[in-house]
């Protein structure tokens, strides 16, 4: 009896408060744990205050010239990046325009009960591929295939209607319809991904509630759940076109970097992203400088667009989580 | 008194509605129409998709599946007009920089998720960082070129080292954000209980928190090294490219999305099928990863 007692307090007692080395590890691993998130923000301070450093001499170099100007010649030292802004925010649209209508159609087809529900999984599961394949096979897919169905249609288009300003020009291969073409699918899963949230998150009985006074399936979509919506369908459309605005490769391959301002969806045109990826590896030092300018240009307008998608996105979060 | 009659009121007020649904009625017809346009629109945006994969499997495959596949897949690119060759570096080069990646991104990112998920989540910092975290998501994928261009290749050279970096600033969002969703469906009861019995955080961290959240944390990570394997403009001027396999991680490194990317732009059939081959290499290690994310993240019946 004595022995049973005399073992309670020794050491093989199973519990007991945390040992020195327990604290000693906890905080150890709590200090990494901090460090590790300060440095997502040192990262992103570091990142700005970088590319702002390498951009200061063509800052006050250029100045806002930089951004109104339309020439782009390393021998005089004139740079401005007026057609790239140009082509960035055109090209962006467009593809919002294409990707952003199809993303949304999508996302009522996979939510308002069109498939079984195991076929819409699958169906998402698709699209949710086509956001994996990266984007230089969409734009080698762009050269060889995309670029020589739309040529004879191009031609057909621009010999018609030569006078109207989008159809101005003929396509000679690479140019803004490939482009925002691609683009168009390739914000297509962002879009549709985010629109699909947006719809889910509307209570079941609103639906009902709507079919309940007769609606017909369409009714009740454009008349209760796309309004319902419309905040998460509009962060999906903000965040897609902040994809489409930094999207690179594809557009170096597919735009025709082409320095000029037109309107016309056949004429090569150029976007800042596919300046940055054509013209960086041989730039001498004062055009990585002037580089480095247009960098943070397509920064800030990224950032401001993605900002705003994102608070939306909270907005929209917050009005159906936060009434309940 | 009762020449107002009750019933005939409300009949001539109200007629009763027809309520079955006429057979061709606008609505009706309308509905129909849209539904129609949207299943349209679905096999539209299919298309591309369908395409993309049959062309990579009937241009990529004739190589990678032909006689020389061993040539192609471990060869050295081919110069000019030269026939055959392949593209080893650029398989060896797009491994080791992911890997570099990883290994740099995910301890820092699972870390991190921690703080923002069981540690501090409503902290200053937390807020911060996980909106940062958001913000960094939207940024231009070039944008951490610029960046490790700035700060490493500058002073060092184009190398793998630059280049892996530039893709661990990429993936680091990714498995922030995902590791941090997975660690926030970890319920409370658990963590209470294991606070309960007296483990201090860490313990509840490292018994509790990791072992159940792991699926998630794994398909988060496992999606950022997919998206990381196929990112190309990040690499462009940092790791720029090589012919030949790599041996030194300081020297300029292939990868295969800038072999597509040069490739692609040359006039020579035979560089043209090997860009079609790395593609359909490049995707089948993308959607390779992706495919195990899905199986891993799959909820547990």
């Amino acid at each position: 009896m004595a022995n049973l007692f005399a073992s309670a307090g020794s050491a093989s007692s199973v519990s007991g408060p945390p040992s020195g080395s327990d604290y000693a590890a906890d905080s150890i691993f709590r200090g990494l744990a901090w460090i590790s998130a300060a440095l997502i923000i040192a990262l992103t301070v570091y990142i700005l205050v970088e590319i702002l450093r390498e951009a200061g001499p063509a800052m006050q170099a250029h100045g806002v010239g930089f951004i109104t100007g339309t020439t782009w010649n390393v021998n005089t030292q004139q740079f401005g990046v007026l057609p790239e802004i140009w082509g960035t925010l055109y090209s962006s649209l467009l593809a919002l325009f294409l990707g952003g209508s199809f993303g949304i159609a999508i996302a009522i087809f996979l939510t308002q009960d069109f498939l079984d529900h195991r076929v819409a999984t699958v169906f998402r599961t698709i699209i949710e591929m086509l956001a994996a394949i990266p984007s230089v096979v969409f734009g080698l897919w762009g050269i060889f295939v995309l670029i020589p169905l739309l040529k004879p249609g191009a031609e057909w288009l621009h010999g018609q209607f030569s006078w109207f300003p989008l159809f101005s020009t003929d396509l000679a291969g690479p140019g803004m319809a490939p482009a925002a073409l691609v683009l168009a699918i390739m914000i297509l899963p962002t879009v549709a991904a985010i629109s699909v949230d947006a719809f889910r998150r509307i209570p079941y009985k609103v639906k009902e509630a709507a079919y309940g006074m007769g609606t017909t399936r369409w009714e009740a979509i454009l008349k209760v759940m796309v309004p319902t919506a419309s905040s998460g369908l509009l962060a999906a459309l903000v965040l897609g076109f902040g994809r489409a605005l930094g999207e690179t490769m594809a557009l170096a391959m597919l735009i025709g970097n082409a320095n000029q301002i037109s309107l016309s969806l056949f004429s090569p045109a150029n976007t800042l992203a596919s300046l940055l990826a054509s013209t960086f590896p041989e730039a001498g030092q004062l055009e990585v400088q002037a580089l480095m300018y247009a960098a943070l240009v397509l920064l800030v307008i990224t950032f401001i667009v993605n900002v705003l998608g994102l608070a939306v996105q909270q907005y929209t979060i917050r009005k159906f989580e936060g009434k309940k | 008194m009762s020449d107002f009659d009750l019933t005939k009121a409300v009949e001539t007020a109200r007629p009763m509605p027809q309520l079955a649904r006429q057979g061709f009625e606008v609505r009706a017809l309308k509905s129909g129409l849209l539904t129609g346009l949207t299943w349209l629109a679905a096999l539209i945006a299919a298309v591309p998709l369908v395409s993309v994969m049959y062309l990579l499997l009937v241009k990529g495959g004739s190589r990678l599946f032909g006689a020389d596949f061993v040539e192609v897949l471990t060869g050295l690119p081919p110069a000019g007009f030269e026939l055959g060759g392949g593209i080893g570096p650029a398989i060896v080069g797009t491994l080791v920089m992911v890997g570099i990646a990883s290994v740099i991104s995910i301890p820092i990112g699972i870390l991190a998720a921690i703080y923002l998920g069981v540690l501090e989540p409503r902290s200053w910092l937390a807020n911060t960082s996980r909106f940062l975290a958001k913000v960094l998501t939207g940024f231009p994928s070039i944008m951490a070129g610029v960046f490790v261009y700035a700060v490493l290749v500058i002073h060092w050279g184009y190398s793998a080292w630059a280049g892996g970096i530039a893709l661990a600033v990429l993936m680091l969002r990714t498995v922030v954000l995902a590791a941090e969703e997975a660690i926030a469906q970890v319920p409370q009861r658990m963590k209470d209980a294991a606070y309960g019995m007296g483990c201090t955080r860490t313990q509840v961290i490292w018994k509790v928190v990791l072992p159940t959240g792991l699926p998630g944390i794994l398909t988060g990570v496992l999606l950022a090294v997919a998206g990381a394997a196929g990112e190309s403009a990040p690499l462009l001027f940092t790791a720029l490219f090589s012919n030949y396999f790599i041996s030194e991680l300081s020297e300029p490194t292939a990868s295969l999305s800038i072999l597509i990317y040069n490739f692609s732009g040359m006039p020579f059939p035979n560089q043209i099928e090997l860009a079609w081959t790395a593609s359909l290499v490049l995707v089948l290690i993308v959607l390779m990863f992706n495919i195990l994310a899905r199986l891993i993240g799959q909820p547990k019946v």
